[in-house]
């Protein structure tokens, strides 16, 4: 089962090789990872999606609470969150075949973001679910590169991480 | 300004090499009145600030320089970390600008470091030190201790600040370990300790961290629940007390384990339940009701699935049992623990006529002739079980790497806390494998004067690996057998180091008495057959 995990860190150096050393070394599987900062500059978030049991995550949450630059780090419950993941997609687009592709794009509420003679830019913000569908409209065309930025993740209402931390 | 913010922590002592990234920060310390112990290779270095720990209660620190100096000491860092001792490493580094290019001696020590150490620091701007020095002190011996690495570029250390401010408090928003159990889990607690029929208590090296001795014995003795001991936990209880049973696990007593299977309770106090301590932990639950006291939350449910799991000091929490307990234990179960204890026979009679010491009576008999308060340190090996199963640790200590099982920790780590307590006894018993292991730091003992008491075990093998040869591999002796080795005794003489070699229990035993009786260090060479036994 997947998942996902907010935590929020100190934002000094080394606090990346910090967190993602220790799934590796305890064996744990990382799914996505996504970081950046948050409205307070001094603390950046770290957002995981990790494929494991109850026991794998239970360790995850005590064995990253350990490590000193570590604030908080919360498992969000599944359906009480909102998750979604920027995807930019290149895929091959002889001028002909542009049309076609444009109605995919706009079925699927994705962004042209770059044109050229014989490919298209695609840029989708959605869930992993809604991702893999409009990757594979667009494997017929031929996809010739994806970048994707990891799942982010925020809870639904008023609650935020930071707040149980009190 | 390093060297000020130790003096700020009272630090008496640090153990180290030098090298030219470490240089500066050198400068300072010989400058300053802290005490400072060149070791004769850096690994040794981590093992006597760790001895030193484990003696004084504050944290051990220990300096090299970068690159290979820096390396040298894992070992050291990773046998810290498995056995929760406070240390505080600092390592010198390359110049700040050269970081990075593989320059002469870079090595990426915070990096490499990463799994071993509680917390670490690359500092970056000298401004920080006291900060990062005030933090690391803090990290290191609250909660669950560790050891922190704190790696200074070169051109850091000579950098002038314009006003040295040592910090008084430690304020991480990230680390505020838990330190009283919660109320209701301890309520818990007590009520599957009165309930129960067969209780036991199991005494981990938590208990020894925290300081927590006379709280368990008080509890014990109030509670009248029996105790086990894992190895880390020895020396807890005096193993002459009455409901004490012994080490529990692959080399523990059979009366221990024994109690432990048929124990309906086990309360956990500071055990992690490694793999040595119990084999089959899964199954410890499925007839037990496990309560498991630690201060590190991750432990709980790692190893093990707690019924009743209580995050906290074990010093509070077992002051809190002791106020609310009213546990009685029922007699059948203390008549039949008592039962298997007397009918325990330890295994080993005196040898005089083989030509060896019979290691197993000889460790029996070199207990009683110690000081109630004497600190003994084991390496690694068949001396080390010999030791945990047939020393009478009383007032004193029992030092060994439980955790990472280093060999070669028991001749620094005895150096250590000889240093931390010049007055208490000190002896170290090695085998001859990992004596020499560690026998380089002979230089150290004798530059510092040094009197600790060394007993060599030598049956020219490398026993426990030879005992798993003769058990699963057909006796074929790879890599087991240490032809070549040395006279120990001329070796000693070359140090000045007075020494003598007994070839039998009465020897052993006279020559144990004049080497306590001596003022200086003694090393006591024992001839042991290769094939005596580890249990």
């Amino acid at each position: 089962m997947k998942y996902t995990l907010s935590i929020l860190v100190e934002n000094q150096p080394g606090v990346l090789s910090k967190v993602s050393g220790l799934f590796s070394r305890r064996g744990f599987n990382i799914d996505s990872l996504a970081v950046g900062i948050t409205e307070d500059p001094a603390i950046s978030r770290i957002t995981i999606v990790v494929n494991g049991d109850e026991y794998i995550v239970e360790q995850v949450e005590k064995q990253l609470n350990k490590l000193i630059p570590v604030i908080k780090v919360k498992v969000l419950q599944p359906d009480l969150f909102i998750s979604c993941e920027l995807s930019l997609i290149k895929v091959n687009c002889p001028t002909k075949q542009r049309a076609e592709i444009m109605k995919i794009v706009e079925l699927m509420h994705a962004q042209i973001v770059d044109v050229a003679t014989t490919s298209l830019t695609i840029q989708l913000t959605d869930n992993d679910e809604r991702t893999q569908t409009l990757i594979s409209l667009l494997k017929p065309y031929g996809i010739k590169e994806i970048v994707r930025a990891g799942t982010l993740a925020i809870e639904k209402g008023p609650t935020t991480a930071r707040k149980q931390n009190s | 300004m390093m060297a000020e913010c130790l003096k700020n922590e009272n630090v008496q002592i640090a153990f180290g090499y030098p090298g030219a990234a470490i240089c500066p920060f050198l400068d300072y310390l010989y400058r300053s009145p802290i005490k400072n112990v060149l070791v004769r290779e850096e690994q040794n270095a981590a093992h006597e600030a760790s001895g030193y720990a484990r003696a004084s209660g504050k944290p051990g620190v220990c300096v090299a320089t970068s690159g290979p100096g820096a390396t040298n000491l894992i070992t050291g860092i990773a046998t810290a970390y498995m056995d929760s001792i406070p240390l505080i490493v600092i390592t010198g580094q390359v110049s700040s600008e050269l970081l990075g290019r593989d320059v002469f001696q870079e090595a990426d020590i915070t990096g490499a470091c990463e799994p071993f150490t509680k917390h670490s620091y690359l500092v970056k701007s000298a401004a920080d030190l006291p900060r990062i020095f005030k933090e690391a002190f803090h990290i290191a011996s609250t909660g669950r201790p560790g050891p922190v690495l704190i790696d200074v570029p070169v051109d850091i250390q000579m950098e002038e600040v314009p006003e040295f401010v040592y910090p008084q408090k430690a304020n991480i928003i990230g680390y505020k370990p838990r330190t009283t159990g919660h109320a209701m889990q301890v309520k818990k607690a007590l009520a599957a300790m009165a309930e129960a029929k067969r209780p036991v208590l199991v005494c981990g090296g938590g208990v020894v961290l925290a300081g927590a001795r006379d709280e368990l014995v008080a509890f014990a003795q109030s509670s009248g629940i029996p105790v086990v001991s894992t190895m880390m936990g020895i020396g807890v209880v005096p193993m002459d007390s009455p409901l004490y049973l012994g080490m529990i696990g692959m080399h523990g007593h059979k009366n221990a384990n024994r109690a432990m299977h048929e124990a309906d309770l086990i309360i956990l106090c500071g055990a992690r339940v490694g793999d040595r301590a119990v084999s089959a932990p899964e199954q410890m639950g499925e007839k037990a009701t496990i309560i498991h006291i630690d201060i590190d939350p991750a432990e709980i449910g790692k190893n093990v699935t707690a019924h009743i799991p209580i995050v906290g000091d074990i010093r509070l929490v077992l002051r809190d049992f002791i106020e609310q307990s009213a546990v009685s234990v029922p007699k059948e179960w203390i008549d039949a623990v008592l039962r298997y204890k007397k009918e325990f026979v330890p295994g080993g009679e005196p040898d005089n006529s083989s030509g060896f010491v019979e290691p197993r009576s000889f460790m029996r008999v070199l207990s009683s002739l110690m000081e109630e308060d004497a600190i003994l340190t084991a390496d690694v090996g068949q001396n080390q079980i010999w030791a945990a199963r047939n020393f009478n640790v009383k007032e004193g200590r029992f030092l060994t790497s439980g955790g990472l099982g280093t060999m070669g920790y028991a001749l620094p780590a005895a150096i250590g806390a000889k240093l931390a307590k010049p007055r208490r006894q000190v002896l170290c018993i090695c085998g001859d494998g990992s004596f020499q292991m560690a026998m380089c730091e002979l230089g150290t003992l004798c530059q510092n004067d040094v009197n600790i008491k060394m007993i060599v075990m030598q049956n020219d093998r490398l026993g426990m690996v030879k005992e798993i040869q003769d058990n699963k591999y057909g006796s074929r002796y790879a890599m087991t057998l240490l032809q070549g080795n040395p006279d120990f005794v001329k070796i000693a003489e070359a140090y000045g180091i007075p020494a003598a070699i007994a070839t039998s229990n009465g020897e052993a035993e006279r020559l144990a008495k004049e080497m306590f009786a001596s003022d200086r260090a003694f090393i006591l060479v024992c001839r042991v057959n290769p094939d005596a036994p580890t249990i």
